[in-house]
Parts: C-alpha cells; sequence; structure tokens
C-alpha cells in the first residue's frame, strides 16, 4: 500500500513515518465499522431511569444512545445513571438526564479519527452513524483496542500460514514427480538489480523449509551467475530453477558470446572482466570457482560465438528435504 | 558483540533503520572484491569495504553477514541505503580506514570469520 493512500494525503515526513508503528499504522487502515459494537442496545426520551439502570446490569453496557423516531437524540451513561440515582430520581425520564451535546463518528470514517475524539473529549463512547446520520453503532476505546488486536493477530496468522502452506508445496500435489520451476530473466549491464533474483530464489528456498546452509550454498552459486549474465553476456540470460523435495537444478543459460576457452575460464584468478567491472568488486576470476565450491554437481558447456549453459545441482540431507514439511 | 556495541567501538554512523541492532556478530571479514567475500566469509560476521555500491548488500544477503562497515567515512548512495533498509541489514559508516578497523575489532574481541584460503585456491600473479 503506499503512503499516500495509507495516510489519505495527509502529509507526513519520512522521518515521522518511519516512525508509525504498525499499531498505529492499524489506526489509519482499519474503519470504524470495523471495530463498532453494531446494533447497540437503544432507549427513548421517555425511558424511565430505573429501566435504562436494568439494561446496564442485564447487557453489561455503561451508555447507551437515545432514539426517537429512528433519530439519534442523546446519549446516557453510567454517569447520568450516578447523577440521577443522587437524586433519588430513578422514575424520571431518560430525557431529563441524558446529554444531547454529542460528538459522533462516521461508520466509514478510520478509527483515528475516533481515537482523536477520544483524546480530545472526556468521552467514554461515541455514537456511529452512516452519511444519512441514521445510527449503526457505539464504539468504545475498549473496541477499538479488540478490533486493533484482532487485526494483528490476524496479520500473524496470515504469514505462519503462509509459510505453512510453503514448506508443505509437494505434500498434498500427487504425481510421480513434482517439483516447481522458478525463472527469472537478466539484463545485461543491469548491475542495479544485480543479485534480485539469488535473493529471491534464497527466499523462496528458506520458505519452502530448506535449512540456512542449502538456502546460502543456493543463494551464493547463483548469484556468481547471475553476476556474470549481467557482466559478460551480449544479450542478458535465463536462471531457471527447478526444487523437488530432495534436490535443486540450476539452469544458467546465454546467447552469447560464449567461453572461448574453458578450462582457461575455470582457472582460479583468470578474468575477462572489464576495469569498470572491477571496480564494482566483481571480476576477480573466481567466480566460476566459487561457484564450483559451493554445489554438488557442476557442467560447464559453451560454444563459443553461440552461447554458454551452466547447470548446477544440489542435493538435500535425507532428513531435510524442501516442500514436504519437516 | 552486538550490532549496537559494535556502532560505538568505530565511531559508527547508522545509516539504515530496519535493522535489529541487538544482533550478534561473530566476528569479522575486510575486503573490497565482492568475490573474496563470497569465497571465504562464514556466516554472522561483520563485514568491512571500501565499496559502497547496492552489491556490497546483495553480496551480504547471500554470505548472511550480520552488518556491514563502510571503511574511511564512506557515504554510499541512496539505492544502497535502500536496499540495505529493505533487506534488514545495518549499514554503518565509520571514519576510520580498513587497518585501524580490523585491528580494533580483533583487540575487542572479534575473530576472523574468513576461511582460510591456500594457494591452490588462486594462482593469480603465481
Amino acid at each position: 500500500m503506499s503512503q499516500d493512500s495509507l495516510f489519505h494525503g495527509k502529509i507526513i515526513s519520512e522521518q515521522k513515518a518511519e516512525n508509525i508503528s504498525r499499531v498505529e499504522e492499524l489506526a489509519y487502515d482499519l474503519k470504524v465499522d470495523q471495530v463498532m459494537t453494531r446494533d447497540p442496545a437503544t432507549v427513548t426520551p421517555d425511558t424511565p431511569m430505573h429501566v435504562v439502570l436494568d439494561l446496564f446490569r442485564t447487557k453489561r453496557i455503561s451508555g447507551a444512545p437515545v432514539v426517537l423516531n429512528n433519530e439519534l437524540v442523546g446519549l446516557v451513561s453510567i454517569e447520568d445513571l450516578i447523577r440521577c440515582l443522587q437524586k433519588a430520581e430513578m422514575q424520571a425520564e431518560t430525557q431529563k438526564y441524558m446529554s444531547t451535546k454529542l460528538l459522533t463518528v462516521r461508520n466509514t470514517d478510520y478509527v483515528i479519527e475516533a481515537l482523536k475524539l477520544f483524546v480530545n473529549s472526556h468521552y467514554g463512547r461515541l455514537p456511529v452513524v452512516d452519511n444519512n446520520g441514521k445510527l449503526t453503532g457505539i464504539i468504545t476505546k475498549g473496541d477499538i483496542t479488540n478490533g486493533i488486536l484482532k487485526a494483528l493477530q490476524y496479520e500473524y496468522h496470515d504469514e505462519e500460514v503462509r509459510r505453512y502452506r510453503a514448506s508443505h508445496l509437494f505434500e498434498d500435489i500427487e504425481s510421480d514427480r513434482s517439483s516447481l520451476i522458478l525463472r527469472y530473466n537478466i539484463k545485461q549491464g543491469d548491475f542495479m538489480h544485480g543479485g534480485a533474483a539469488s535473493s529471491a530464489i534464497k527466499r523462496a528456498l528458506i520458505r519452502l523449509g530448506a535449512n540456512p546452509q542449502i538456502a546460502r550454498r543456493t543463494g551464493l552459486a547463483v548469484y556468481e551467475a547471475e553476476m556474470n549474465l549481467i557482466i559478460h553476456t551480449t544479450n542478458g540470460g535465463i536462471i531457471r530453477v527447478e526444487i523437488e523435495p530432495r534436490q535443486i537444478s540450476i539452469t544458467i543459460s546465454d546467447d552469447g558470446p560464449g567461453i572461448e576457452d574453458i578450462s582457461l575460464a575455470m582457472r582460479p584468478g583468470y578474468s575477462t572482466a572489464t576495469e569498470v567491472v572491477r571496480e564494482l568488486g566483481f571480476g576477480a576470476g573466481m567466480g566460476l570457482v566459487n561457484i564450483q565450491r559451493c554445489v554438488d554437481s557442476m557442467r560447464l558447456e559453451s560454444i563459443y560465438g553461440k552461447g554458454t549453459n551452466l547447470r548446477l545441482k544440489i542435493f538435500l540431507p535425507e532428513q531435510e528435504p524442501v516442500g514436504e514439511g519437516n | 558483540m552486538n550490532v549496537k556495541e559494535l556502532i560505538q567501538l568505530i565511531d559508527g554512523r547508522l545509516l539504515t533503520s530496519s535493522a535489529d541492532l541487538t544482533k550478534e556478530v561473530k566476528g569479522g571479514c575486510g575486503a573490497d572484491l565482492m568475490s573474496d567475500v563470497l569465497a571465504s566469509i562464514q556466516p554472522e560476521a561483520v563485514l568491512l569495504t571500501g565499496l559502497c555500491n547496492p552489491q556490497v548488500v546483495r553480496t551480504s544477503v547471500m554470505a548472511d553477514v550480520a552488518a556491514i562497515i563502510l571503511v574511511r567515512g564512506k557515504t554510499p548512495p541512496p539505492e544502497t541505503i535502500s536496499l540495505a533498509e529493505e533487506e534488514q541489514i545495518p549499514l554503518i559508516s565509520s571514519p576510520f580506514g580498513m587497518f585501524e578497523l580490523c585491528g580494533r575489532l580483533y583487540e575487542a574481541g572479534l575473530n576472523s570469520r574468513e576461511r582460510p584460503v591456500d594457494g591452490s585456491d588462486c594462482d593469480c600473479g603465481g
């Protein structure tokens, strides 16, 4: 969600935005409608106060809107009831004690509007009205706390479910051999995004339940290969990762220029990288050597003038497969 | 040593705010060649480097680096900072040079997290 839609056009400095916690964000995210108590118990102006007392006691509430002909005319609270009890006037009608100076919020307002009213007034509850001014509910600070807690719990639960689902991906799918294929197109010369694909692959493996060492080895190998595509190819290339419960197969392919002498390219320290690339911290001639160190098998094929194909395999420990829940 | 203590030790300036500063740092590694970092670094190390481009952060993500220290008071481009922010890796700038920083960290009890490489692995210039 963009900052604009989150804060509804309010200008918030970057520093301020950084300090906003998730709870505060939710106050801007949730609507009054989502946290309020619907169809609250109501009374009419002529309801005797002893009936109000009974209502509060049986419903365990501390305030009620006063309604006449579907119009909100007041609010009667436990404080009004106490004043009435002091005067021993329990036969009096509600309209004598209710407050008529009303602060209301709309059901379509964000929770933050209700919070502001609570902060700036001494009211403990606010009637909620729709756009036509008709009563639709009542909101207390407790309703807001509950609503935010529920939303936080829901979000937490959501992430849990997502992880759980990914880590059990293969369990519920029947086939003789299931796999998940991820593909990434890498642009030549795109140093700015170099490594983005490798990061995504590493994250995917961790979500699928891979142990951290496996995710790290795969990430390192693919990262070197991804940088090779960016540095050395004519038109970029494709990274394809096939994930099976017990092995990860990676193919990195491009359509040129190809490697002239593979054994020379495999020699540690040999590099054809330009000065610009070296300034970026790459081109030390260790890429292929590093890749080989991280994987269980590596096959490099290249036709000079045609392109290069690098195939890597990483085997997962017997007891720690991915996507089968461990 | 955690990241917060590390920052104090090197008069560091923290450039990101998303990272958890109570994270433990298990040792250090210093290099300007990202390929060297990828080849030798062990997980949960602090990386000292003079490089400021976003690849430093990418390399750190791949290599499970606990924190990045930019030596000689360098200020990286905004792309590097925003990537570090996104990946929740603490990015710290220190006024001292690489040698001074390695010395300070070693003296404070932080060991090397660089895997030793024997000559057979690299014959550049040899």
